[in-house]
């Protein structure tokens, strides 16, 4: 199609060879700079204890001199994360820049990867946790252990300190109390004729991490486990063949809209819906079914590479201090620290009430029961829904 | 992918004989190559090293603890099987499904503009199509939401639910694609209908032809070509599209371009990098027979017009 090209290649070339050494250059220019050693002589980006700066006052000074932080994925209306970065900012003085804020986990393992050794790389992540245990394998994630690690469950973190959770939820129902004249508080509830072309997800469940979750939810309310989905599936199935579930992925929009009257989500980002558009009229209830409960916390990482380590660091000590919980707790969100904090009167108690109520704690699938459900659901949703 | 496609505008009937009659204008080759240049950079860039990227993250697999990599047809023998292919399948059928009827519809509405003989009604319906070609992505799904989903203003106002109607169906979101594949049709085949001359249609006459011998015989000879390109168009566009089908029947309908990016950006399937390049290739495979059985012929409906 283009008889040029052959004639022209040396020509070609000398373009090409042209614009790679400008990519080159312009890569140099945006390379980070060595980072500063710190109080006690370890460099800020091999720090993995607050120790290593000499305490608070000194990982503060190494990040203000560093004076950014890159954020990645962090949508402001999630789980507070707007109110989490100002008051970060402000309290610091660290500029921060936010970057994708709707990507998903698979973004920011991209990012990390394909911005590697550039000043705009991520300095600091928040994934699935599959993601997390993923990129610590590939040695992707820096080990740093916050002052408050002890408090973690040991369950909720990985050993080395390459990540740990920071906050979580647990599968919700949300409900338009406007347009649903009683709102479902439980699975079963769900296949009710009444609640015909009114049931959402928030998304692909092959896609979408509180879709899955969902999915997951659904299974054990229906006679599934942690090691069988399906129940969850066909369970979906059947909603979608009665007509109840509605293909529409909810989002702020359709939630205000009344698109998506009944909308299964995390519960922080329900209970957000609910404050969110009290003062629009619309009176979204949150319900956390009691036939299937299931939680997922998020984790935190920092980039091995991160071009600024001392504010990455600095930044994990903020959202790890009863400030940073609290925060995330007015977000709705659940902090990992915070059964800890209700027992030592740290946590915010209006904002405790404030929560969902569900009963009992929650338990987790293993990464191997993880990974298998999802394997299952990638191989089993399309077919099961079109049937 | 809409690039494959795009890049071969469909040809119109007036093209060939004018560009021939201007061959002995045509200024010398070496300033001519030198004119194209910043062209085919642009495409070396922007669309040949995307495909040798998809083709080498299609036949290849990184071991994720030893970082080594290696051949591999396992993400091309994947993608062509079970959910895979489901998604392959009802992919193509929607995209020939609804570039069928944009063609056909698109025709129709371009020609009862240009026989209106109403420039300004021309201007305004070639200018709005400008615009609704390329009104897309999830703004066009939630305007769509919005007026015909379950609780939208004229699915109420109409009780369209009680009709049967239901958005959220491979058939209604036949319909939204529609919504910006007519008008494209229309961009394409307005001017080849003002190819069609007066003249023609009066010789026929004269000599008898009834309307539907002069379409038979006349029209639609001429139009092939263009209405050959405007389907290949319309199909690489509908095949291409992804962001409103992801927000309304994400996870109902499997799409071969919402696997891509279930495998590439979601926040459930690790690792799936490989699938997602030999989905890509799968589609550019698709694309490439769509070409396959386009030019040859085009080539020949053609042909009579030098």
């Amino acid at each position: 199609m283009y008889p040029a090209l052959s004639r022209r290649t040396g020509r070609l070339a000398a373009v090409l060879a042209l614009s790679l050494t400008t990519a080159l250059a312009a890569a140099a220019c945006g390379a980070k700079e060595e980072a500063p050693a710190t109080a006690s002589g370890v460099a800020a980006d091999k720090a993995t204890s607050l120790a290593d700066f000499g305490g608070m006052d000194g990982l503060i000074a190494a990040a203000k001199k560093e004076g950014q932080l890159n954020v990645i994925a962090l949508p402001p209306d999630w789980a507070n994360y707007g109110e989490v970065i100002e008051a970060f900012s402000k309290k610091y003085g660290i500029k921060v820049n936010s970057d994708n804020p709707d990507g998903s986990s698979a973004d920011e393992i991209t990012a990390v990867k394909t911005l590697k050794g550039q000043d705009r790389a991520p300095d600091v992540l928040d994934l699935g946790v599959a993601f997390a245990i993923s990129g610590a394998q590939e040695g992707l994630f820096a080990p740093y252990k916050v002052a408050a690690w002890d408090k973690i469950p040991a369950s909720q973190k990985d050993a080395e300190g390459r990540w740990f959770n920071d906050y979580g939820g647990y599968v919700s129902i949300g409900c338009d109390a406007k347009r649903v004249a009683v709102c479902p508080q439980t699975f079963a509830d769900l296949k009710k004729p009444e609640y015909k072309g009114k049931v959402a997800l928030n998304g692909n469940p092959t896609k979408a991490g509180a879709a899955i979750a969902a999915v997951y939810a659904a299974s054990l309310a229906n006679g599934g486990s942690f090691d069988n989905i399906q129940p969850g599936i066909d369970f979906f199935a059947a909603l979608n063949k009665s007509g109840n579930f509605i293909p529409v992925e909810s989002t702020p929009a359709t939630v205000e809209k009344g698109e998506t009257p009944i909308s299964l989500d995390w519960d922080y980002l329900n209970a957000g819906y609910a404050k969110q558009f009290a003062a629009k009229g619309v009176d979204w209830k949150v319900a956390i079914p009691a036939d299937g409960k299931y939680a997922n916390f998020y984790a935190q990482a920092v980039n091995l590479d991160a071009p600024h380590p001392a504010a990455a660091r600095l930044w994990q000590e903020f959202l790890y201090s009863a400030e940073g919980q609290n925060l995330w707790l007015k977000g709705f969100a659940r902090p990992v620290l915070l059964p800890g904090m209700i027992t030592d009167g740290t946590a915010q108690a209006d904002l405790v009430s404030a929560l969902p109520k569900v009963e009992g704690e929650p338990s987790f699938p293993t990464p191997e029961q993880n990974d298998k459900a999802k394997a299952d659901l990638v191989a089993n949703w399309a077919k099961a829904l079109a049937g | 992918m809409p690039t494959a496609v795009t890049t071969v505008s469909p040809p119109v009937p007036d093209a060939a004989p004018t560009a021939s009659g201007r061959a002995g204008a045509r200024p010398r080759r070496g300033s001519a190559t030198l004119a194209a240049l910043p062209l085919l950079t642009f495409v070396t860039v922007f669309f040949g090293l995307p495909m040798i990227a998809v083709l080498v993250g299609a036949v290849t697999v990184t071991d994720r603890a030893t970082g080594t990599t290696t051949l591999t047809a396992d993400n091309l023998t994947r993608s062509v099987q079970g959910a895979y292919l489901d998604a392959l399948t009802s992919s193509i059928k929607l995209s020939l499904v609804t570039a069928a009827l944009g063609v056909v519809l698109g025709t129709l509405l371009a020609q009862a503009v240009v026989a209106s003989r109403l420039p300004g009604l021309r201007n305004l319906v070639v200018t709005a199509s400008g615009v609704l070609a390329n009104f897309g992505g999830v703004p066009l799904a939630f305007a769509f939401i919005a007026t015909l989903g379950i609780s939208g203003v004229m699915t109420e106002l109409l009780h369209l639910t009680e009709a049967g109607w239901s958005l959220y169906t491979p058939a209604g979101l036949a319909v939204v694609y529609l919504y910006f594949l007519i008008p494209l049709m229309v961009l394409v085949i307005a001017p080849a209908l003002d190819g069609l001359r007066p003249q023609w249609r009066e010789a026929a006459a004269n000599c008898g032809a009834t309307g539907w011998q002069f379409w038979r015989l006349i029209g639609l000879p001429v139009l092939g070509p263009s209405l050959l390109g405007g389907f290949v168009l319309l199909f690489g566009t509908a095949f291409a599209a992804y962001a409103t089908a992801a927000a309304m029947v994400g996870s109902v309908l499997p799409l071969v371009t919402l696997q891509i990016a279930d495998a590439l950006s979601g926040n459930v399937l690790i690792g799936q990098e490989g699938v997602a390049s030999a989905l890509a290739l799968d589609m550019v495979v698709v694309a490439g027979l769509v070409m396959a059985i386009y030019l040859p012929l085009q080539r020949r409906s053609a042909r009579w017009l030098r």
